[in-house]
């Protein structure tokens, strides 16, 4: 087997300029997307289940096609195709402390769009899955929808919506590296970019990976401290906060 | 304003109608194909207390839920406080109300349900002050020194700060009538208040209605709590396939009913 250790380490320990603002790039994508799509899903939940028809037929067909294509199709999509039939093209936009790409725009859309769909799934289980009896109760009091949804409604879904939430954000880190075919300079297409120069590729491919195992594994750690905090009201105190590491390890690898 | 139509002649005079709260007339429901209501007329005064009893499947809770809209009817009148609740009369079709006119007239109407439906993730007092400072835009400080004395009146003053899973069935559905009263209904419905308490606790809750029913509230009660219809109901009524089929006060309604229907459902609740 040929493998240089040495730059393997010095990959792993001390990555490039390129390679932190992959991860720089992959991070801050992932957070966007990810609020951006429970953003959209909300509306969509919100929408599927509201009593318009129209809206609900709307809401039907989105989820249809965002879930029924592949995510690298709506990326290639969106920033290419559109661009190529001259229906639309992503210019960079100056934001003034820094320039907005045109395909990272591209990017956060398709990513968001696409998350938008499953959350918006998520939180219409979450939605359904609350007694009926509550939003009796609510109305029963004078309280309007918009009212007894944000304050009776959602946060009692919640509970219902954090954990697959956490799965989905565990995607959304790994999803980003479908933005390197459209040349978002992330964590995948840095590490491209340095085996092209380098021809380190088994070397540099284990760094991208490990990064990423990092990345979902820290993830997983937050994600049951947030499960934890989302409990039910009066057993939280009494919860263990201290799943056994092998636990977190498991969690976090899915 | 709101009067019902002219062919239905009201022998009442100006001051009496003052006098009504609710005011149910020749009210339809159906559930799909299934007619549930077939025309219920009803007339509740102020501080009256009016038990509805029937079989179950009789339309008695369907008829409750419809005063304060929570179900939709298809025929007929409600008024409460002289006004039609969800709908508007637009030349005599009954047009569905915006969401905030039926919201405003529901703060007017109390109501207590079988199942409790406290707000689970809200303690006993976050409960009670909810509606009256999101709703009533009443102060918090204020809203809360309403709701302790709330809690003491339903007897649960060391449970304020106690979430609805740590209660007993009693103590939750006391809770829930502390609840609606925050709100300074000028009506309180109960639908079965008692059917999904252990035995043993249906007396405490029992205790604080006869006390509120003593202090002129209005109530309208869904019950099979027999005793509780004899001693605290100025009027019993029954129901039957969607109609109601008597209507006396308790002491002739328990000693003397009309009705063929009413003397058979005494005879097996009463043996």
């Amino acid at each position: 087997m040929n493998f240089d250790w040495a730059f393997f380490w010095r990959y792993l320990l001390e990555p490039s300029a390129v390679y932190l603002h992959g991860l720089w790039l992959t991070l801050s994508l992932s957070v966007l997307c990810q609020f951006f799509g429970t953003v959209i899903g909300l509306f969509a939940a919100l929408g599927r289940l509201s009593s318009f028809r129209s809206l609900q037929i709307i809401v039907r067909f989105y989820t249809w096609v965002m879930r029924g294509t592949p995510l690298l199709v709506q990326v290639v999509f969106i920033y290419t195709a559109l661009a190529a039939a001259n229906i639309f093209r992503f210019e960079d936009i100056d934001l003034g402390f820094m320039v907005l790409p045109g395909n990272v725009q591209a990017g956060i859309l398709a990513l968001s769009l696409n998350e938008g769909a499953y959350m918006a799934e998520i939180i219409r289980a979450g939605i359904a899955s609350i007694d009926q009896g509550q939003v009796e109760a609510s109305k029963s009091l004078g309280m309007r929808y918009h009212l007894f949804m944000r304050r009776i409604i959602l946060p009692q879904a919640i509970r219902f919506i954090v954990p697959p939430l956490g799965n989905e954000f565990n995607s959304m880190l790994k999803n980003t590296t479908l933005l390197s075919v459209i040349g978002v300079p992330e964590l995948l297409l840095a590490t491209q970019m340095v085996t092209s120069a380098t021809f380190k590729v088994f070397e540099l491919y284990t760094v991208v990976a490990l990064y990423y195992l990092s990345l979902t594994t820290l993830w997983g750690i937050a994600q049951r401290r947030i499960e934890l905090r989302f409990g039910e009201p009066h057993l939280r105190r009494q919860t263990s906060t201290k799943p056994k590491g092998w636990q977190r390890l498991m969690r976090a690898g899915s | 304003m709101m009067y019902p139509e002219a062919d239905k002649p009201v022998s009442a005079g100006i001051r009496d109608r003052e006098d009504i709260i609710v005011e149910a007339i020749d009210v339809e429901k159906s559930f799909g194909d299934m007619k549930v209501l077939k025309g219920v007329s009803l007339t509740v005064r102020r501080q009256e207390v009016v038990v509805i009893v029937g079989a179950s499947g009789s339309g008695k809770t369907t008829f409750i839920r419809c005063i304060n809209h929570l179900e939709k009817i298809q025929q007929g009148r409600i008024l409460v406080n002289g006004h039609l609740i969800g709908y508007r009369d637009v030349k005599g079709r009954l047009i569905e109300d915006k969401e905030r006119n039926v919201a405003r007239q529901r703060e007017e109407i109390g109501m207590v349900f079988q199942r409790f439906n406290l707000f689970p993730h809200k303690t006993a007092l976050e409960n009670i002050i909810e509606a009256p400072i999101h709703v009533r835009k009443v102060k918090p400080a204020e809203a809360t020194a309403m709701a302790r004395d709330l809690l003491a009146s339903v007897g649960l003053s060391e449970k304020a700060n106690s979430y609805p899973a740590q209660l007993s069935g009693g103590q939750q559905q006391r809770v829930a009538i502390a609840r609606a009263l925050a709100m300074k209904p000028a009506l309180m419905l109960f639908d079965e208040p008692t059917s999904a308490l252990d035995p043993e606790t249906v007396g405490e809750v029992l205790d604080v209605m006869k006390k509120l029913a003593k202090d002129g509230m209005t109530m309208i009660v869904v019950t099979h709590e027999m005793g509780f219809a004899r001693e605290v109901a100025d009027r019993v009524v029954m129901m039957d396939d969607g109609k109601i089929v008597e209507e006396a006060a308790p002491d002739i309604f328990f000693t003397s009913p009309r009705s063929e229907r009413t003397k058979s459902f005494l005879a097996r609740i009463l043996k």
